[in-house]
């Protein structure tokens, strides 16, 4: 697929680096011209993503995890996050609200949340082998010259 | 995440200042808790002009927050939320269970 720009980065599943992921997402995105609000959605879907794999990929070691944001054609951004962890059983059922293996610390929402702030998410995972969540937001030009 | 309290008229209102993610979640908690195990308020309200991002972490926050004032017989309110904490406060149908209140002139939604 053709693209226009892109960043990759990887860090371990350390909870400061909840803040650092979301801000990198959210200065990449900045080069498409969003509004404060989509600015915001971006920031905090990226955030539900990432903290997921420091809760449950990696419930109690610290493993890898890998964000890679890319422009696509047509302003669509996309966001992988990407654990060696865990693993989910059944996806269906993890993607339904309310629904959480955590514990009373968590709402099981975060899928609900990536679900209504981006324009589609797909998750792939495989217990034992990890997890990968897919954002896409197609942003509209705001006829900025680049 | 910073948190500051003051009461008047009746009110426990808690300040929040920063970032309320899975990060900082622990802290909250207990300093929210704390505060309210401290003066049992009839009325809390929870501040939230200050609070530049919140996540599904915060909003176990405000629950277990809702319960501990409950359990003395009171209640909470939440104010002034940013744009971002209001939207993660309507997609995850917590402004249904708490009531949201922004002051004239605050940040709007
Ligand atoms: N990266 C992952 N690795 C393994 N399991 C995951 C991963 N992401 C999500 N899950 C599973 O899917 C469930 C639902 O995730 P979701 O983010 O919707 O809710 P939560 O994390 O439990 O609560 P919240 O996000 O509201 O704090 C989780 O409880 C967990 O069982
Ligand atoms: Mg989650």
């Amino acid at each position: 697929m053709k693209y226009e720009n892109y960043i990759k980065l990887e860090f371990p599943s350390n909870s400061c680096n909840e803040a650092m992921a979301r801000s990198a997402a959210g200065v990449f995105a900045a080069q498409m011209d969003p509004t404060m609000e989509e600015l915001g959605d971006i920031k905090t879907a990226v955030s539900e993503a990432v903290t997921n794999c420091i809760v449950h990929a990696y419930p109690d070691c610290i493993g890898k995890i890998l964000m890679r944001c890319r422009i696509l054609e047509g302003n669509k951004l996309e966001i992988v996050i990407r654990d060696w962890g865990k693993g989910i059983e059944d996806i269906e059922q993890a993607r339904a609200p309310l629904f959480s293996t955590g514990s009373q610390e968590r709402s099981g929402m975060g899928f609900t949340i990536m679900e209504s702030f981006m324009d589609k998410m797909t998750i792939r995972s495989r217990p034992g082998e990890g997890t990968t969540v897919v954002l896409s937001r197609t942003l509209p030009r705001r006829g900025r010259s680049r | 995440m910073e948190l500051k309290t003051e009461c008047s008229s009746g009110y426990l209102f808690i300040r929040m200042k920063g970032e309320l993610d899975h990060h900082a979640a622990k802290m909250t908690l207990q300093g929210i808790e704390s505060a309210i195990d401290r003066f049992l308020p009839r009325h809390c309200a929870l501040e939230m002009s200050g609070l530049s991002f919140m996540d599904s972490s915060g909003i176990a926050v405000i629950l277990r927050a809702k319960r501990r004032v409950g359990t003395g017989g009171g209640d909470l309110i939440l104010l002034d939320p940013s744009p971002q904490v209001w939207r993660v406060l309507t997609a995850s149908g917590v402004d249904r269970l708490v009531p949201v209140k922004i002051r004239e002139g605050r940040i709007a939604k």
